[in-house]
């Protein structure tokens, strides 16, 4: 064990594992996280704790990973590039795992411009992979990014990284991949899948190289509400491939919630068939009162015990 | 070169409020090139700052000039005397001129009329785009001669990021990926090897990290 993090187990027990999302909120509101992490006690393996997710200031995903602790449901603390430094990324990181967090995922960040203070100051001090690799380095040399030494209670943690299979170029997002594995990523989510045939092609391409024994592939699933989220995302969210077809099934839909559910079983359905996917990853924006029912209806509960 | 573009008029016209007689100080290098700070530019800006003045009941005396280049003494230096008949300098040169104006003339102040933006080059006539940020650690041996530090939003070394589509940029569909760029380039050197090397994290020293930057040519010093 890396870290010994339920998430790790799961996924290291070849079972398929599962997490879901938990936004904190843009407040210091400690109800508000606790609120949210009964859609997930229980029912998923670990929940991704997002940091100030599209730029939008937000509790800390450290603090709030320290409050989903409390409340029963292991978190996922997610760390952007965008918003520290080597210094602060490594301070934060030592306390994450002071209190309690054994998973980490690393990401870029959504650009500051997006969110609701433009004008900041985007520090991008290192890449994610290079964040991926210090996480790493932290952990299984026991040392800092400078090399000096950890001498003692190093931070363990189950790394995590993400892949779109949906952004270009094409070709080269398995590349990436292995150099995120190279880097120390032990596992991968992806961005959510609603073009099924292109999320495919990427898999033949991964298990082709191998990656899918390397590294721990959760697919990304959003169960959506209206057709109008499904434009919404397709406009204004970069490197997201939404078929039309999708959109008409949704918009021509009796009863779109319920369709909704349905189209996210059957992606799930699907992509548990695919060579090389152990899991997936929940990110029902908005919507997280309907995790539960998906992942019954899924087949996916209980969750196993490890 | 350096790319600059001129203040908005309210702005310099709030800068020099005070001043009944000012020199319009132009620069015959980048920024003629880039067309805000050349004699043309600071025709225009003159009458237009003539223009409000008058219009406000308090005009103003302008005095036009435009050394080859503002940034150096021996262009700078043949308007010393001219300097004590006016109150204030604005200046339409990039940052530097601004600055070497200030430094080298203690006695009189010179106001900035331009935003000096970037290093760029001429993508068209009249298009200007960023190509170096000066990072002090050049990187284009790798990446087939483009930038990502110049042109990725997120200056990564890793990239591209989940936000490249179709070539275009998540921050702007108006910039291009780098990365998509760079990739591209790489598969028509057959380069794509240097793209597999996981890059270590940059020190930014060499860029503005460190303070201010220095540079001494030992072999030229009097």
């Amino acid at each position: 064990m890396k870290a010994g993090s339920t998430l790790e187990k799961v996924l290291t027990a070849g079972e398929f594992a599962v997490t879901a999302e938990l936004g904190p909120p843009a407040n210091a509101n400690a109800d508000a996280i606790k609120k949210k992490a009964k859609h997930c006690a229980g029912v998923v393996d670990a929940a991704n704790v997002t940091d100030n997710q599209t730029a939008v200031v937000r509790m800390s995903s450290i603090a709030a990973s320290a409050i989903a602790i409390q409340s029963g449901v292991e978190p996922v603390a997610q760390m952007v590039c965008r918003d520290r430094n080597r210094i602060a990324m490594q301070s934060d990181l030592l306390g994450a795992a002071a209190l309690g967090v054994k998973n980490i995922l690393c990401l870029a960040g959504d650009h500051q411009t997006f969110g609701n203070h433009p004008g900041a100051k985007g520090v991008y001090d290192l890449d994610s992979l290079q964040l991926v690799s210090m996480v790493k380095k932290m952990r299984d040399d026991k040392v800092f990014l400078n090399g000096e030494p950890i001498k003692e209670h190093e931070p363990k943690f189950f790394i995590g990284a993400v892949e779109n299979p949906f952004a270009d170029p094409f070709e080269f997002r398995v590349f990436r991949l292995a150099k995120k594995i190279t880097a120390g990523a032990d596992f991968i989510q992806t961005q959510c899948i609603f073009d099924m045939p292109r999320f495919e092609r990427w898999m033949k391409l991964v298990v082709d190289r191998g990656l899918h024994e390397k590294t721990y592939i959760m697919g990304g699933i959003t169960p959506v509400r209206s057709h109008r989220a499904l434009i919404y995302m397709k406009n204004n969210v970069a490197g997201m491939s939404i078929p039309d077809e999708l959109i008409t099934r949704m918009e021509g839909a009796k009863d779109p919630k319920e369709e909704g559910v349905k189209i996210a079983l059957e992606t799930i359905e699907q992509i548990r068939n695919i060579k090389g996917v152990s899991g997936l990853h929940l990110m029902p924006i908005g919507w997280e009162s309907i995790t539960e029912t998906i992942l019954e209806k899924a087949g996916l509960l209980p969750r196993p015990k490890v | 070169m350096i790319v600059a573009d001129r203040k908005p008029l309210d702005e310099i016209l709030e800068s020099i409020k005070d001043y009944k007689k000012i020199m319009l100080m132009a620069c015959g290098g980048c920024v003629t090139i880039c067309f805000s700070g050349g004699t043309k530019a600071a025709e225009l800006l003159a009458s237009q700052i003539k223009m409000a003045r008058e219009k406000d009941g308090d005009p103003i005396e302008i005095i036009e000039c435009t050394p080859e280049r503002q940034c150096e003494f021996e262009f700078i230096d043949v308007y010393k005397d001219k300097l004590k008949d006016v109150e204030a300098v604005l200046s339409i040169a990039c940052g530097v001129g601004v600055q070497t104006m200030n430094e080298h003339f203690e006695d009189s102040i010179t106001l900035p009329g331009l935003n000096t933006k970037f290093m760029g080059y001429p993508v068209e006539h009249a298009l200007w785009e960023e190509r170096c940020a000066g990072c002090g650690d050049c990187e284009l041996q790798w990446t087939g001669g483009i930038c990502p530090i110049a042109r990725c939003a997120k200056k990564l070394l890793n990239g591209p990021c989940g936000g490249s589509s179709n070539g275009v940029c998540e921050v702007d569909k108006d910039i291009s990926c780098v990365w998509q760029v760079i990739y591209d380039r790489l598969v028509k050197l057959d380069k794509l090897d240097n793209l597999t090397v996981v890059r270590e994290p940059k020190d930014w020293r060499t860029s503005t990290s460190a303070g201010q930057r220095k540079i001494k040519f030992e072999e030229a010093m009097l």
